[in-house]
């Protein structure tokens, strides 16, 4: 591992706890395992906390943030040593940066509110580190997952009308061979949405099928993204359509480097 | 029109069976977004437009009071008759009353979607009145007995085909001509006559001036103007919401509706109405509606800022693939789905939750409603009152204390991937829905905690100690 180290001990003296969302733990631990060695490699001294489950995010979307409490305790108590908490997904990130919170010590959880980051952005802003050169040689579309883009701002949403810039794009940009094609909906949901995915079925499959087609459109090998939780769900829709199309997230692919 | 509500996901579903139909309607909508993305996107400080447009409805709302009798002041010295609803019932007396007091019983109407939510249609067909909306989209969902299934674009939700066909039937035109212009032409002459036939005109409100007591009415078709301008009395109906300080305001506010609506930089007809004609009235009915409730409700007060430009509609995905017609309420998409629960929270706790949440209503919002915050909010408060089925209840507190709990959550998660492997058909089956049209992902031999345990730093080192 350490022969592979890119940025030697460069950021060894922060701590960096590794948060995995509870189905990637579960489904696909390869992201986890991607993430993990990623930042390894990139000089972070990265830990992942045994006792971690889930932010809570399924039940607060659905309208019972007051069943949240019991994620929340747990999640700081796992959590409250590291200088810095980082996710492979922009959206488990950015529920715990609204909606985390501590009766006891508030103060606590606002702390770690702000110490949360998604991983792209981590290594964008916190590390600085502006490429990675990695190796991927393959045709990748890259769905933007809604949470990561306009709530975390990871990168320009269609709607404004403000200079375009992407923290992920500008990561992929260093991978050698990659060739990131542009989509014809650049930014539409994919409708995965958490409970909504099976609450709204028909509605949240379309919305999939759609999404899976402007990518097939484009003769893509491969659909990456920041959240697995939308990549499940499109790639529940490629299986299904037999469809020779991939999926891989985002850590996966900087991995290589 | 009215009837037992059928749920959003039923309907959305429903809608979902005639794919073809369903991805034209997506179409459609999704060229408006991009209509109005060009047009926004030539104006340079499109985002500080926004940002005004919100400051000045943040001014509003927390002054309203004042602005209200500011404009009813004025208005009066301008010599407008003016009326105060407290809910929709009162509003469609008051028009009525108006009407009986003229003794007249026709009434041409320009599109007002606050008498939609009122239901002063129904309310005056009730009584003998023979109503006709003149806007061309309002005019074709009338006939067909519909509601408007889109706050701006009433009958995006019909083709040609289907105009044609309701045409033939109730205008006479030729059974199977789908030319629009032989369709507009025949529409044309059927309103002309009743244009110059209507001693009443009716109309709905932009925007209302506290400092003049006038009001501007936006359209395309020059309805409003046709209809107001032949008749004796005009009727403009306003929620209270529709008043703007003053008469400078208008320029930040029309920049941005007909850009934000259908991608023109302004409509075509932006017609000022201040005075009444010598001989002529003109009569404003301003309504509460639950809007007063709103404004209390400090977490979704903002919605209230809506000046009805229909494009968090064009750009809502969910929206697009399901129909305004789904959401049951004179106002749908995500907009509709943050007022609608104020007005009735049993027969609308459907609404907030057909959304993903995904923020893109927010961001083309062009008084930076904060909808998808609104659409959580609201989620919660509707749980808390008691309006989740019980079954969702049950099942959100055994996820819960799952999921707050490591040890019981290993062991669920290690259950949950023994059964996908040895048994998929538990849960890849037609009682899960998820699996109705797609796979459910792999199973791996590992989590990542297993793997974690073996293969961590830490543990390596542990290791080559021993």
């Amino acid at each position: 591992m350490e022969s592979l180290c890119a940025f030697p001990n460069k950021y060894l003296n922060m701590k960096v706890g590794l948060f995995v969302p509870c189905y990637v733990d579960q489904f696909y631990p390869q992201v986890a395992i991607a993430t993990y060695e990623l930042l390894q490699k990139l000089g972070c001294d990265v830990s992942f906390p045994m006792k971690q489950t889930c932010c809570g995010q399924p039940m607060a979307n659905s309208g019972y943030e007051h069943l949240t409490s019991g994620c929340d305790a747990n999640f700081i108590a796992n959590f409250a040593e590291f200088d810095y908490i980082v996710s492979p997904s922009g959206s488990c990130t950015l529920h715990v940066k609204d909606h985390l919170h501590d009766e006891k010590n508030e103060q606590l959880a606002a702390q770690i509110r702000t110490r949360v980051f998604e991983l792209t952005e981590f290594i964008t802003d916190v590390l600085k580190i502006e490429k990675i050169e990695g190796n991927f040689p393959h045709r990748v579309g890259m769905h933007e997952s809604c949470h990561g883009q306009r709530m975390l701002h990871l990168s320009q949403m269609s709607e404004l009308n403000e200079p375009y810039f992407s923290k992920p794009g500008q990561l992929l940009s260093g991978i050698k061979g990659l060739d990131l094609v542009s989509l014809s909906r650049k930014d539409e949901c994919c409708g995965f949405g958490g409970t909504f995915c099976v609450t709204e079925e028909a509605v949240s499959a379309k919305m999939g099928q759609d999404r899976v087609k402007d990518h097939e459109d484009q003769n893509v090998e491969y659909i990456t993204g920041g959240d697995m939780s939308c990549l499940m769900h499109l790639e529940g829709i490629l299986k299904r359509q037999k469809s020779p199309v991939k999926i891989i997230h985002l850590a996966e692919i900087l991995n290589t480097i | 029109m009215a009837g037992k509500i059928i749920e959003h996901s039923k309907a959305a579903e429903i809608f979902n069976r005639d794919i073809k139909r369903e991805e034209w309607h997506d179409e459609t909508l999704w060229l408006v977004r991009e209509k109005r993305d060009k047009a926004a996107f030539q104006i340079p400080e499109w985002e500080l437009l926004r940002e005004t447009a919100s400051q000045i409805k943040n001014n509003v709302l927390s002054n309203i009071h004042q602005y209200l009798q500011d404009f009813e002041e004025q208005a009066k010295k301008n010599g407008i008759i003016v009326h105060w609803a407290a809910d929709g019932a009162e509003h469609n007396k008051i028009v009525h009353s108006i009407m009986e007091k003229h003794g007249v019983k026709q009434i041409v109407k320009s599109k007002s979607m606050l008498t939609e939510e009122c239901h002063l249609n129904e309310y005056l067909t009730e009584k003998g009145i023979d109503v006709i909306d003149s806007d061309l989209g309002e005019r074709i969902v009338q006939l067909r007995n519909e509601a408007p299934s889109h706050i701006v674009l009433p009958a995006i939700h019909l083709k040609k085909e289907d105009v044609s066909e309701t045409f033939h039937e109730h205008l006479g035109t030729e059974k199977g001509n789908i030319d629009a212009k032989y369709l507009t032409e025949a529409a044309r002459l059927h309103l002309r006559n009743t244009f110059l036939t209507r001693k009443i005109a009716l109309t709905g409100v932009n925007f209302a001036i506290a400092e003049t007591g006038e009001f501007v009415v936006c359209t395309n078709e020059g309805n409003a103007d046709m209809g107001v301008h032949l008749a004796d009395v005009h009727i403009a109906c306003m929620g209270f919401e529709k008043i703007i300080p003053q008469r400078k305001h208008l320029g930040v506010f029309l920049r941005l509706l007909a850009r934000s609506a259908t991608g023109q930089p302004i409509t075509t007809y932006s017609s000022h109405f201040k005075k009444p004609g010598d001989g002529k009235e003109i009569h404003i009915v301003i309504v509460d509606n639950g809007r007063s409730t709103q404004l209390g409700r400090e977490d979704f007060r903002n919605s209230l800022k809506c000046i009805r430009c229909g494009a968090c509609m064009n750009t809502c995905p969910v929206y697009r693939r399901s129909g305004g017609h789904s959401y049951h309420n004179a106002v749908a998409g995500p907009i509709g789905s943050i007022l609608a629960p104020n007005l009735d929270m049993s027969k609308n706790a459907d609404l907030p939750f057909a959304s993903t949440l995904c923020g893109s209503c927010t961001n083309v919002c062009p008084v930076k409603i904060d909808i998808h915050q609104q659409l959580y909010k609201w989620r919660q408060l509707l749980v808390k009152e008691g309006y989740t089925p019980t079954t969702k209840t049950i099942a959100m507190k055994g996820m819960a204390s799952v999921l707050a709990n490591p040890v019981i959550f290993d062991f669920a998660g290690k259950t949950a991937r023994f059964i996908m492997q040895k048994a998929p058909g538990l849960v890849s089956n037609s009682f899960n829905p998820w699996y109705k049209q797609r796979e459910m992902p792999a199973p791996p031999e590992e989590s990542f905690r297993e793997w974690y345990k073996k293969n961590s730093r830490e543990s390596k080192e542990k290791n080559n100690e021993q």
